[in-house]
């Protein structure tokens, strides 16, 4: 199993984001579905340590990732956020940052073909670029650390339809051609059909549903889901 | 450096204090004029200032006529325990300010004044070591409260592009760089400047104050000069150390960002 949580609480402002969560995720692609504000983004950022729980364990490779060096833990569980965050300068030097901190080689070209980018980008100004744009450099910039695991915070949330197409075709052409992971987070039950092989369903913090896409995401599961929201 | 000192003593009566007060009695009539509201705020300035001031006078008489090291390296102490106070509150945004202006600028005053008098710049006197201090002080307070307040806004603006720099392995010290910049630049660029302009926008305190007593204008441009670069010196040491000790406590030991402190 790549990750497990342990009966998860998290807490943020006084409010609880996450309660009990208990949730496996295993290797390949898997996607973290739900509605805005209900924990998502909160639970990716505990696989890589960006936070700590308040109570229960995240496991990455049956490890506790609190006794694992957490640098070292987010260049090989990489998480690419929500909104293009980049540096100041240019692609290339924003594609070179991890790896120079972790005193590695990188290749920009490939990284930009990865990320399904032209390799002419790689001198243009980040700031210059449209966000379509930057949060392939986004991807890119993960891609060159070359992390086992990829964390997407909802990548194609502030795309156009044709930029979200180029995104989801950019990581099914990753997965075919390398051995990483995939974690995604998405409210788009579409886009977890057709990117995840495996689903955990959270809503107001707490896990709902989880298992392979197509038991969690089924015709009669949705309907059960949209019936209960009605209901409530 | 010993001053004329004889020749730079002039005799201020109470009378002539009061008729300055003319002056802010303009103050305020433009206030209410535009209603700013200020009217309040000058008048608690003024009154603070003349009662301040005044129980700072009889300090500093105690202390020359005492002639005492100790007396100094006190009154020098409380100041900087004040000026921490009093800048932690312009930093609001940062996690326990107090104790990173309170060793920041405890270092920039003992590290100037050490540093003038090693140089043979002052004489280790209570009369040089007093007012020195005080102005080492207080732009040093100044300097260390612009760059950390500038540092918790930045912090609190970037936090998601400091996140996702420590998504990428970065320490919380290399994910601060830019910032670290950035407020060093903020608390130090308004001191840069007055002296940079100094002599042509405006004549600096020192100056004048020496001039009025009747000194010669080249011993007060010499002093002002030794001035200005060790307030330079100090507000430097005040701002990048507090900022360095400062940019700690927004992360955890684990590089993770914290919440920001309730404002």
């Amino acid at each position: 199993m790549l990750f497990e949580l342990e009966d998860v609480t998290y807490s943020r402002s006084g409010k609880v984001v996450l309660r009990d969560v208990s949730a496996r995720l295993p290797v390949g692609a898997s996607c973290v579905a739900g509605p805005s504000g209900s924990g998502k983004s909160t639970l990716l950022r505990l696989l890589n340590r960006l936070a700590d729980p308040d109570s229960g364990r995240v496991l990455y490779e049956g490890v506790d990732v609190r006794e694992t060096d957490p640098l070292a833990l987010r260049r090989e569980v990489s998480l690419v956020p929500q909104l293009p965050a980049l540096i100041e300068g240019t692609v290339q030097e924003n594609i070179a940052y991890g790896p120079r901190l972790a005193g590695h080689s990188f290749d920009t070209r490939s990284c930009l073909e990865l990320a399904g980018l032209d390799p002419a980008f790689a001198g243009r100004d980040a700031a210059k670029l449209s966000v379509g744009e930057q949060q392939r450099v986004m991807l890119a910039r993960a891609l060159a650390l070359e992390p086992r695991v990829l964390l997407l915070d909802e990548p194609t949330s502030a795309l156009d339809e044709a930029a979200r197409d180029a995104v989801e075709g950019t990581l099914r052409r990753l997965r075919s051609r390398t051995a990483i992971s995939i974690v995604l987070v998405t409210h788009d039950t579409e886009q977890a059909r057709r990117l995840a092989e495996y689903v955990i369903r959270i809503d107001g913090g707490r896990v709902t549903a989880q298992g392979p896409t197509d038991e969690v995401l089924s015709d009669r599961e949705e309907e059960a889901v949209a019936a209960a929201e009605d209901a409530s | 450096m010993s001053l004329p000192l004889a020749a730079t003593s002039i005799d201020v009566s109470l009378g002539e204090v009061a008729a300055a007060l003319a002056l802010v009695a303009v103050a305020i009539v433009a206030s209410r004029a535009w209603h700013a509201g200020l009217e309040e705020d000058i008048g608690i300035a003024v009154i603070r200032s003349a009662v301040q001031l005044t129980a700072i006078g009889y300090v500093i008489t105690l202390i020359f006529d005492q002639d005492s090291f100790l007396l100094v390296l006190v009154l020098i102490s409380v100041m900087v325990v004040f000026g921490a106070f009093t800048a932690r509150h312009r930093a609001q945004m940062v996690p326990a300010a107090f104790w990173p202006l309170l060793v920041s600028l405890a270092v920039a005053a003992a590290a100037t004044l050490g540093l003038v008098v090693a140089l043979g710049i002052f004489d280790a006197t209570p009369r040089y070591l007093v007012p020195v201090g005080g102005m080492v002080v207080g732009n040093s307070m100044t300097a260390a409260a612009v760059a950390l307040n500038r540092l918790g806004e930045d912090v609190s603006d970037q936090s998601r592009r400091i996140e996702a720099t420590l998504a990428l392995g970065a320490t919380s010290s290399q994910a601060m760089i830019p910032l670290i910049r950035r407020s060093l630049r903020s608390g130090m660029i308004t001191l840069v400047d007055s002296t940079k302009t100094t002599g042509l926008i405006f004549f600096p305190g020192t100056m004048v104050g020496m001039l009025l007593a009747g000194a010669d204008p080249t011993d007060a441009v010499r002093l002002q000069l030794i001035l200005l670069y060790v307030l330079l010196g100090a507000a430097s040491i005040a701002a990048l150390m507090s900022i360095t000790l400062a940019r700690r406590n927004f992360f955890t030991p684990a590089h993770q960002l914290r919440e920001p402190p309730e404002p």
